[in-house]
């Protein structure tokens, strides 16, 4: 394993090379300078990989002023290889595939992720809060070029794509895995699923019918008491993809550029217009609106649910109130 | 790059500006594109986006009707940055259009129909080619009664054609403001209450209402009170929105995007989600 990062850092510098290091206590997705930063067994990253293919801030497009303004359109985009993308962020990014790559084909997006491989690793030590065993997201048949799986002394790969195979043949040393090998693969992958401390009281396909009586309750309430609006739960979100748009004029005021950056629904301002009217003006119906994203409009739109059960939301929330599965629980139950 | 980027605007020229209001100006826009500006067709409801670069982009009704002329009309409300910096605009200054975009008033549903459209200050302004298209095809449509309410006589935002529309054939114009001035012989009266005094049938009509939410809340109350079914109550929503393509979900309302599925709804499509004021 080590080798073949390694040799994909020397032979393919024109690529960016990307993968899960370790950052003080935490996990990030980042260039890798050798393989050695490389940590494949780890729990969730604080940012999840989409902001390769959205990322936090980009230009849409540069604009001239003066007495004839004019546009340039910018898609900027790097080859990037990012390796160790657990299989609930590869489901994620599927479901932004279908947003940003469906109805109106968004260009930006579409040349970042075409340029992308994207070498997954099984989940082995989920973090405290994550369900993906409730979301059959936990592993993935789909959406990855090569799927890693350690079984201790080596990996078992599952290749994806062609592009996949022709990564690993032309840099790995590999061989067809023994049939022992794969019963060891099959077993790290079921004992991760009862590593999950989280669970839902229904099946995924429940949930969208769920929400779809629940939208009296007070659940919404009473969870959303505490919220700090801060925003954090759908900074950290995979399937989050709400943007905003601005303009930037450069300081001689001759040129400057429209950018899109994050935001979030459960920020204060996000649904309020000039006029100073805010659709979702307190925190209830901005807790309950993030709910019905990720439990069911995105579900009806794209016929993918708008939540992969990372945990990322319930481990930035200071309020502790952002887990989705702790809501349907809820609302299941009363 | 291959594909067309739909965050570009076209580049367009201000050909002229009337200042309606002391806060809302129309402004006649001409996309530089010959090519660009025959395509460009769309129906009464759908929006476009404007830009004046440096200062951003937002949405805003196309007031004017296709085929008419090739300027492509907006009534802007002066209220945020972005207004600000389209109301000062010049004959000649270049400004950005994306669009069309959303749907439209399904006005071939409403043949034979009596129309009831009621608009609230600049709510008036999707409902003008709404207005305009009924006329401009008089004998397709039964009575038309239009309740136009405004804070003062001064913010009635299309006063150059209420003399038109008042002597068009099976039409009643009503006016009302909030506050009259020395000069105003009209209503002072709040819109829903001129709309249960003139209390219009509710058989064989439609009504189209925009305006404030504080308006549409208590205007709704009275249709309904007049008979009015959910199906028959139509209204173009106004949202927070920034790329008119389903993506940056800023406009997700209930389950609706109003940039796509919308900005029209009957109240059946959306009832659930309309928030009491």
């Amino acid at each position: 394993m080590i080798n073949f990062v390694d040799t994909l850092i020397e032979k393919k510098a024109a690529e960016e090379i990307v993968g899960v290091k370790a950052s003080d206590s935490k996990y990030i997705f980042g260039k890798l300078a050798n393989a050695g930063e490389l940590c494949l067994n780890y729990d969730v990253t604080l940012l999840p990989p989409k902001k390769y293919f959205l990322p936090q801030r980009e230009t849409v497009f540069k604009f001239k002023l003066g007495d004839k303004p004019s546009l340039e359109p910018v898609a900027e985009a790097k080859s990037t290889i990012l390796i160790g993308v657990h299989p609930y962020d590869i489901k994620a990014i599927e479901l932004c595939d279908a947003v940003f790559t469906t109805i109106n084909p968004d260009p930006n997006y579409l040349l970042k992720r075409d340029k992308a491989t994207i070498i997954g690793t099984d989940c082995l030590s989920p973090n405290p809060k994550a369900f993906c065993a409730s979301l059959d997201t936990a592993t993935t048949e789909s959406g990855f070029d090569l799927m890693l799986t350690d079984i201790g002394d080596s990996y078992v790969v599952a290749i994806g794509t062609a592009k996949g195979d022709k990564l690993l043949k032309k840099y790995a040393k590999t061989r067809e895995a023994t049939q022992s090998e794969l019963a060891g693969r099959d077993g790290q992958r079921k004992k991760a699923l009862g590593e999950y401390k989280v669970s839902l009281n229904m099946s995924p396909e429940e949930i969208p019918g769920l929400l779809e009586v629940s939208w009296g309750s007070p659940v919404f309430k009473e969870k959303s008491e505490p919220c700090l609006s801060c925003g954090s739960c759908v900074m950290v979100c995979p399937t989050c993809v709400c943007f905003d748009v601005q303009d930037d004029v450069a300081f001689t005021l001759d040129k400057g550029e429209r950018y899109r950056q994050w935001d979030g629904c459960m920020l204060v301002d996000f649904a309020k217009v000039a006029t100073g009217e805010n659709f979702r003006d307190d925190k209830e119906k901005r807790f309950r609106h993030r709910m019905y994203r990720k439990g069911k409009y995105l579900q009806e739109r794209y016929g993918k649910l708008g939540c992969v059960g990372c945990g990322r939301c319930a481990l930035a929330c200071l309020a502790q109130i952002a887990s989705p599965a702790e809501t349907f629980n809820l609302l299941k139950a009363s | 790059m291959g594909l067309e980027n739909p965050f570009l605007p076209y580049l367009a020229t201000i050909k002229s500006t009337v200042e309606l209001t002391p806060d809302v100006k129309l402004l006649r826009v001409e996309l530089e594109d010959a090519a660009i500006r025959g395509s460009f067709d769309y129906k009464p409801g759908q929006f476009a986006f404007l830009s004046a670069f440096g200062e951003g982009e937002a949405p805003f009704g196309i007031v004017s009707l296709p085929r008419h002329q090739d300027d492509l009309e907006f009534a802007v409300r002066q209220i945020g940055t972005v207004t600000r910096a389209l109301h000062e605009l010049e004959p000649g200054d270049t400004l950005g259009v994306r669009g069309p975009f959303g749907n439209y008033f399904p006005l071939e549903d409403y043949a034979g129909k009596n129309m009831v459209i009621i608009g609230g200050g600049i709510g008036m302004a999707p409902l003008r080619p709404v207005i305009n298209k009924i006329l401009e095809q008089r004998d397709n449509y039964g009575n038309l009664l239009v309740i136009n309410g405004a804070r003062t006589p001064q913010d009635l935002v299309f006063r150059p054609e209420f003399q038109t529309w008042m002597e068009a054939p099976r039409t009643q114009l009503e006016l009302t403001v909030d506050r009259g001035d020395e000069h105003w012989g009209g209503r002072v009266a709040l819109v829903p209450d001129v709309l249960r005094e003139l209390a219009p049938s509710p058989d064989n009509a439609i009504a189209i209402i925009c305006g404030p939410p504080i308006m549409i809340h208590f205007t709704l109350a009275v249709l309904k009170g007049l008979g009015f079914k959910d199906d028959q109550i139509v209204t173009t929503l106004e949202a927070k929105m920034k790329c008119g393509l389903g993506k940056c979900a800023r406009c997700n309302v209930g389950d609706k995007y109003v940039c796509q599925d919308g900005p029209v709804f009957t109240l059946e499509q959306i009832s659930q989600f309309l928030e009491q004021p």
